[in-house]
């Protein structure tokens, strides 16, 4: 029987949807190892303690919280020092991040202070033996590569949306720690942080992405897929890496291989032809609708349904009926 | 500034790739390749720091068989001024293995900065980078999207998700560069000829320990064949009553 630890992320004093994720997956090794603990890890400003039993609901035993005011903000080598010590003491079989911006920044750094194995990006894992072998997608999204991690503890960052958080609800302990290392004392320091755009979802969490490509002509008809978005209500907008490079939307939109991975349960491609830079970033989703005026386009490959056609004329009647469609229920 | 770009050998994305017989990697033929396209964005933001700043030096590090001479030319001929190469006759899976390598050779390069790509776009892992920093015990930001240097300061930019952070460290310091930094330039005729005469240093890489092997790779299953609803506006209901009734997502 060995215990798992699994990073809890959160920021701003509340916990991030990827933190449920880890714990869930934790409890899944855990349970896997024979029915070990869960150790959940939970650093921030004081009062982030009061986050705790959220976790316990995921199936996290023990939440080892860290409280610090210069923990506030992100700051990777105090977060890195504190959790590599954790884990070395706590004879951990495996330790698990999210693959998200703040995990893939710390996970390496842990593995290099405690000198093992780290997986990255695992869309499936399992315990075989006495090793860890896991699934991680490769090449864009093209290959998938079945890695075989020995030794112990294994590090792996969990694909964000890869793995759904499942209920397993414990009475979690609470125990408090104090940070390895100043968080003042840091090399690298946050200056700021900039907030998205208030209420705005981000396209890691919506369950629905509404993107638009060079079909829509010009920045100022990004307004129609704004509005389409508006009109399922839960959904984000996103952007090929064309539309982003024109400086028509932000860098932190785009969709793809060199941008963000996205499996939301609907993905909605406006004006998208679907070079495979971007089809890398949003193959995964569950039902993919395209619109696009050449019906010879990429796109349609990978979408279950699709409209041929000018996407300036098409949205604003798609927009109407989908808010149609949701008032009637 | 004395600015060390770690670069990697990857085959084009676009290719519609097939399983070596041996199940465990991709099948080589007929593949081309380039550098990383993050590892281009790092070269060109070294070569443009070092444009702006004054004199330096830009060296381009790549690890693996005698291939990736190929790249770092390609780098040279860019600008960069040398190249170094960390023979191997393969590249680990262990990202830790190959920052062992890399931190072995950057250790007493007194190097001020030292790039790297955000991931490599064919292993997608983005470790190497950090777990080097870690290894040099060197200030590090990774994933970022801006980044200004003055009098031996940075600061950048680094995009969460639905947010960004600005951080602020010291030189020496590792960075790895993300979408927002700038493409990298084509070599100019007269930088291709330039680069052949520039040195290319090739030195056993000290890998360390690995602990990942590759088991298997395989392709993803295929997406179920979708099908055309209609054309123009007038296909948006029938799209509206598939979405609700078939897909369940409205």
């Amino acid at each position: 029987m060995a215990n798992t630890f699994a990073f809890a992320e959160s920021r701003g004093g509340a916990l991030r949807r990827v933190a449920f994720e880890t714990v869930s997956a934790a409890r899944a090794l855990a349970d896997a190892c024979g029915g070990g603990e869960v150790h959940a890890f939970l650093a921030g400003a004081p009062g982030v303690s009061s986050l705790a039993s959220e976790l316990g609901k995921y199936g996290a035993d023990v939440v080892i919280v860290v409280e610090h005011p210069g923990l506030a903000n992100a700051n990777a080598e105090s977060l890195a020092a504190t959790a590599a010590e954790r884990i070395r003491a706590g004879g951990y079989r495996a330790a698990v991040f999210s693959a998200s911006a703040q995990g893939r920044d710390l996970a390496p750094r842990v593995a290099a202070k405690l000198g093992v194995g780290m997986a990255a990006d695992v869309i499936a894992f399992e315990l075989s033996g006495d090793a860890l072998v896991v699934k991680h997608p490769a090449y864009a999204g093209k290959v998938i590569a079945t890695l075989k991690l020995t030794g112990s503890p294994a590090i792996m960052t969990l694909h964000p949306g890869a793995r759904a958080a499942v209920e397993a609800p414990t009475e979690a302990r609470v125990e408090s720690a104090q940070p390895a290392a100043d968080p003042g004392a840091s090399k690298v320091l946050v200056k700021e942080m900039i907030a998205g755009g208030g209420a705005k979802l981000d396209i890691g969490d919506a369950p629905v992405i509404v993107s638009g490509g060079r079909g829509l002509k010009s920045a100022d008809n990004f307004r129609l897929v704004e509005d389409l978005a508006a009109a399922f209500g839960n959904a984000a907008v996103g952007a090929t890496r064309a539309v982003t490079d024109d400086g028509w939307r932000p860098h932190s939109d785009q969709i793809g291989q060199t941008g963000r991975q996205v499996s939301p349960d609907l993905y909605v491609a406006c004006g998208i032809s679907g070079a495979i830079q971007h089809i890398a970033g949003m193959r995964n989703s569950r039902t993919i609708v395209a619109i696009n005026k050449d019906k010879e386009a990429p796109i349609f490959k990978v979408a279950d349904y699709g409209i041929v056609g000018d996407v300036v004329e098409i949205l604003p009647v798609l927009t109407a009926a989908v808010k149609e469609a949701r008032e009637k229920g | 500034m004395k600015i060390a770009v770690c670069i990697k050998r990857v085959p084009d994305m676009e290719t519609r790739f097939k399983i070596a017989a041996s199940g465990s990697s991709v099948d080589e033929t007929g593949l081309k390749y380039d550098m990383s396209d993050f590892d281009g964005y790092a070269v060109e933001t070294a070569l443009q720091l070092n444009e702006k700043q004054g004199p330096g030096e830009t060296v381009v590090i790549s690890l693996g068989p005698d291939v990736v001479q190929e790249q770092l030319r390609k780098a040279l001929s860019m600008g960069a001024d040398r190249a170094v190469q960390l023979k191997s006759d393969r590249v680990p899976a262990d990202g830790l293995a190959i920052a062992t390598a890399l931190a072995a050779e950057l250790k007493s390069g007194g190097y001020d900065l030292i790039l790297f790509g955000r991931q490599a776009v064919d292993s997608a892992n983005a470790t190497v980078g950090p777990m080097t920093a870690e290894l040099l015990d060197l200030p590090c930001a990774t994933a970022v999207s801006s980044l200004e240097i003055a009098n031996g300061r940075a600061t950048a930019r680094r995009e969460l998700e639905g947010a960004a952070e600005v951080v602020e460290f010291s030189l020496p310091a590792i960075v790895s560069v993300d979408e927002g930094m700038p493409r990298a330039r084509y070599p100019s005729l007269k930088g291709i000829m330039a680069a052949k005469k520039k040195p290319l240093e090739v030195r056993p890489a000290q890998l360390g320990e690995e602990r990942i092997t590759i088991e298997k790779m395989e392709l993803p299953p295929e997406r179920a064949a979708g099908r055309i609803v209609g054309e123009g506006p007038a296909a948006v209901p029938e799209l509206v009553r598939l979405l609700h009734t078939e897909a369940k997502v409205l």
